[in-house]
């Protein structure tokens, strides 16, 4: 009985453990729009969208990048040191992670767009159909 | 015309399923061997059309028949001829019709090798695999048809994907389906003996070869698929926890257990419930693999389909796959008996714990896959779940897995003295420990206690394994080795080297990324990199800019390196080719990245040590597999016990 307890009694310390830690690493995603009416978080996040035309800019002799991703409502400027991905381009879908820095620069950690060139990640994809609503472009 | 062969052998294939399927299971339970003696017809009569139609496939392919919708898609003149036979599996409609070859095949396997089996019991698990193998082809048939036709055929082929132009994936898909597929077969080996009412000692070890093989492929698959994504996708990592690979991990880790659950079902009778439930599971989630990466649900390089009808049908297969025989066993579980007990130390106490162990990290995989997928289709928000959960949920039941893999090896059934493990692993203990906290001192200068504690439990799991082919082969003491003794050894060997190779690449890589010009250099984990500048190269299906790196160590000439930016001609895509010089005891990785303007270019490099013993240790792991199934015991005692059970059921042959 007493060791049944145990085990029960470990098994809950452990899975309340590993929700915890879940939680913690768990990354949401936000479309520039929510970004830009702060709905988005201190802490890491994801931000998808269209990398703008013409937007991309590099700092001489170093590996930082700009560009601005957008959703065609709202635009939020981000920078990235590193490597960009083979599949990074200027007109396609990008998804982001990081953090916004102060002055509502979004500073990535990690470029991934990892797919073919025609495709659009799913979350850039329903961000962009929701502002298509609203915006006449 | 041929395609539409191909299509009409389908259908005939799907008949002989059906025919497999009904037959041998109602003869089985009327008693009628007529029926009974259908089975082995049917199952040879399938792989033949299914045969016919793959070949038909690939012959489209190899013409360039273009008119074929999936050809089209999938290929393109100018692809080099070996990637147009890959290119067959390079998508999802043919990767289905892959998938039912390769059930085809085990399927034929099995009819040949299960003739000293028990009429009864073989034409049930031949009727199981029939009813597999009908939902796969109707699946194919009524949503993914590989034969459908373009009434205006394109002058020229879309291509195939330039990531999937690489000889890993010659060998990386056909590798993982057999693996995956292959878990059909102990599936139906658990439903067949639910079916029969009989789980007993001979059904586990029928059932134990084709488990062993089944797993070898997909260690093998995963494996390769690891090494793929290594140097194919640019950035030197090995293992992402994408959803796709933990698709195929999650049925690895339920096949593991279900390996080491049969071992103790056969030895000692026990565990039946446990084992039935593993064998279900194991290929529940190969489907759930197929599910995800097939439906769209996911997105990867691995998704080719985006249509939810197909993922629908996948979804209603996956449940009647699994319901079905959870149903089954809930009428049974209570007719199931153990034959014998055990006590705290014994080689049953530690294979219920790598049992659980392996279940639990198959389950926190899962969590981590589905909850996102769950929480988009409740429309709760988009989340991500970061790779560092993944591995603490990993290494936190497999450290401890490897650790008691050690006693586990050397302890005996039933019952082991403390006093006698003690005295016999003292010293594969103490090298481990003075070993494993020395040699990543003594080689880098520095060790964190956590990998102090994996570089010793690899050490000890490796010693471990070697400590009775050491005394046989080198002392001549205690008895000779079987062959599935010697395979056990070997892949628990292996699965030390694994462990070293993943805690130094994790604790010792070193990465950096530079802006370089021709002529610049820059330094990496000891090694002195120098760009020589950048050339252009022409291919019949790429142009590339390549770039050539010396690299060298303390001033001399190591190895010379050519890392490529390719830009496909058809799709117009951007691939890198990472330049990597090997040595079993490091890589030195070179990816030429991005071209930043004025001749400078963004370069990654990265040292990493003992990566090639990822690889090395499953590989390992495989051939002690290959070892184990080819014992003489799977041959001679199958044969002799098929005859003990017509006559005494459940007889003792141990």
């Amino acid at each position: 009985m007493l060791l049944i307890g145990l085990v029960l009694a470990g098994v809950v310390v452990a899975v309340t453990f590993a929700l915890r830690a879940f939680r913690e690493n768990l990354t949401y995603f936000f479309s520039p729009t929510e970004v830009a009416t702060g709905e988005a978080p201190k802490r890491t996040f994801r931000l998808g969208g269209l990398v703008l035309e013409n937007s991309l800019t590099r700092e001489a002799g170093s590996l930082t990048v700009r560009f601005v991703v957008s959703d065609f409502a709202h635009s939020i400027p981000v920078q990235y040191t590193g490597v960009l991905p083979d599949l990074f381009k200027e007109g396609k879908g990008v998804v982001v992670r990081g953090r916004l820095g102060a002055g509502g620069e979004f500073v990535a950690e990690e470029v991934i767009a990892k797919h073919d060139e025609n495709y659009t990640p799913p979350e850039v994809a329903d961000a962009l159909a929701k502002t298509r609503g609203t915006v006449t472009r | 015309m041929i395609p539409e062969i191909g299509q009409f052998a389908l259908i005939l294939a799907l008949c002989l399923a059906l025919v497999q399927t009904a037959l041998p299971l109602a003869g089985a339970a009327a008693g009628r061997a007529e029926w009974m003696a259908l089975a082995r017809p049917a199952a040879a009569g399938q792989f033949v059309f299914v045969a016919l139609a793959f070949g038909i496939l690939e012959y489209a392919f190899l013409n360039d028949d273009f008119s074929v919708l999936f050809v089209a898609q999938h290929s393109n003149s100018a692809l080099p001829v070996f990637y147009k036979f890959t290119a067959a599996w390079g998508g999802h409609e043919g990767s289905m019709l892959f998938w039912i070859t390769v059930l085809a095949i085990w399927t034929l396997a099995v009819a040949a090798g299960s003739r000293s089996q028990p009429d009864e019991f073989s034409s049930r698990v031949l009727g199981v695999l029939g009813i597999v193998s009908s939902g796969i082809i109707a699946f194919a048939l009524f949503t993914s048809n590989p034969f459908i036709r373009l009434a205006s055929p394109p002058a020229d082929g879309n291509d195939l994907n330039p990531l999937l132009q690489d000889p890993g994936m010659i060998i990386h898909p056909p590798m993982l389906y057999v693996g995956y597929v292959g878990m059909a077969v102990p599936f139906a080996f658990a439903v067949a003996a639910l079916l029969t009412g009989r789980l007993d000692k001979n059904w586990a070890k029928w059932t134990r070869p084709w488990t062993v093989a089944a797993w070898l492929f997909l260690t093998c698959g995963i494996t390769l698929g690891s090494w793929w994504s290594y140097y194919e996708l640019g950035w030197g990592g090995w293992w992402f926890w994408d959803p796709v690979e933990n698709s195929s991990f999650m049925p690895w880790l339920v096949a593991t257990a279900l390996l080491h659950s049969l071992a103790v079902t056969e030895r000692r009778g026990i565990f039946k419930n446990w084992t039935v439930l593993l064998a279900i599971a194991a290929f529940s989630l190969s489907l759930l693999g197929t599910f995800l990466t097939r439906s769209g649900v996911l997105v990867s390089v691995h998704a080719f389909a985006a249509d939810p009808t197909r993922g629908l049908f996948i979804l209603g297969l996956l449940g009647a796959f699994s319901g079905g025989p959870l149903l089954l066993y809930a009428f049974r579980a209570s007719s199931l008996e153990a034959e014998g007990g055990f006590k705290l130390v014994s080689r049953e106490a530690f294979l219920l714990a790598n049992n659980i162990l392996l279940v639990i990290a198959a389950g926190a995989v899962l969590f981590g896959t589905l909850y996102p997928l769950v929480i988009d289709a409740l429309k709760l928000g988009k989340i991500s779940v970061g790779t560092p959960w993944f591995d603490a949920m990993f290494l936190v039941p497999t450290l401890p897995l490897a650790a008691l893999l050690g006693v586990g090896m050397h302890s005996i059934w039933k019952t082991t003295s403390g006093a006698t493990l003690v005295q016999r692993l003292i010293w594969p203990a103490g090298i481990a420990v003075a070993f494993g906290v020395t040699l990543p001192l003594l080689a880098y200068g520095k060790v964190s206690p956590l990998t102090a504690i994996a570089t010793v439990i690899a050490l000890w799991v490796c010693a471990a394994a070697l400590l009775d082919p050491i005394r046989w082969w080198v002392l001549r003491r205690g008895a000779p080795l079987t062959r599935a003794q010697l395979g056990m050894c070997l892949a628990h060997f292996g699965v030390g080297v694994f462990v070293l190779g993943a805690t130094f690449v994790s604790a010792y890589n070193v990465e950096t990324a530079v802006a370089a010009r021709a002529g610049d250099r820059f330094q990496v984990g000891g090694y002195e990199i120098v760009f020589r500048g950048v050339k252009h190269v022409e291919s019949a299906n790429f142009t590339a800019e390549e770039g050539e790196f010396e690299v060298l160590k303390d001033g001399h000439l190591v190895t010379t390196l050519s890392s490529q930016q390719r830009v496909y001609r058809v799709q117009r895509t951007e691939t890198t080719e990472a330049a990597i010089d090997s040595r079993l005891g490091r890589d030195v990785f070179i990816a030429l990245s991005k071209p930043l303007g004025n001749d400078v270019w963004s370069v990654r490099a990265q040292v990493k040590p003992l990566i090639r013993f990822l690889w090395l240790g499953p590989l390992l792991m495989a051939l002690g597999g290959l070892l184990a199934v080819s014992d003489r015991r799977y041959r001679t005692v199958a044969r002799e016990s098929a005859a003990a059970s017509r006559t005494v059921p459940a007889a003792g042959t141990t």
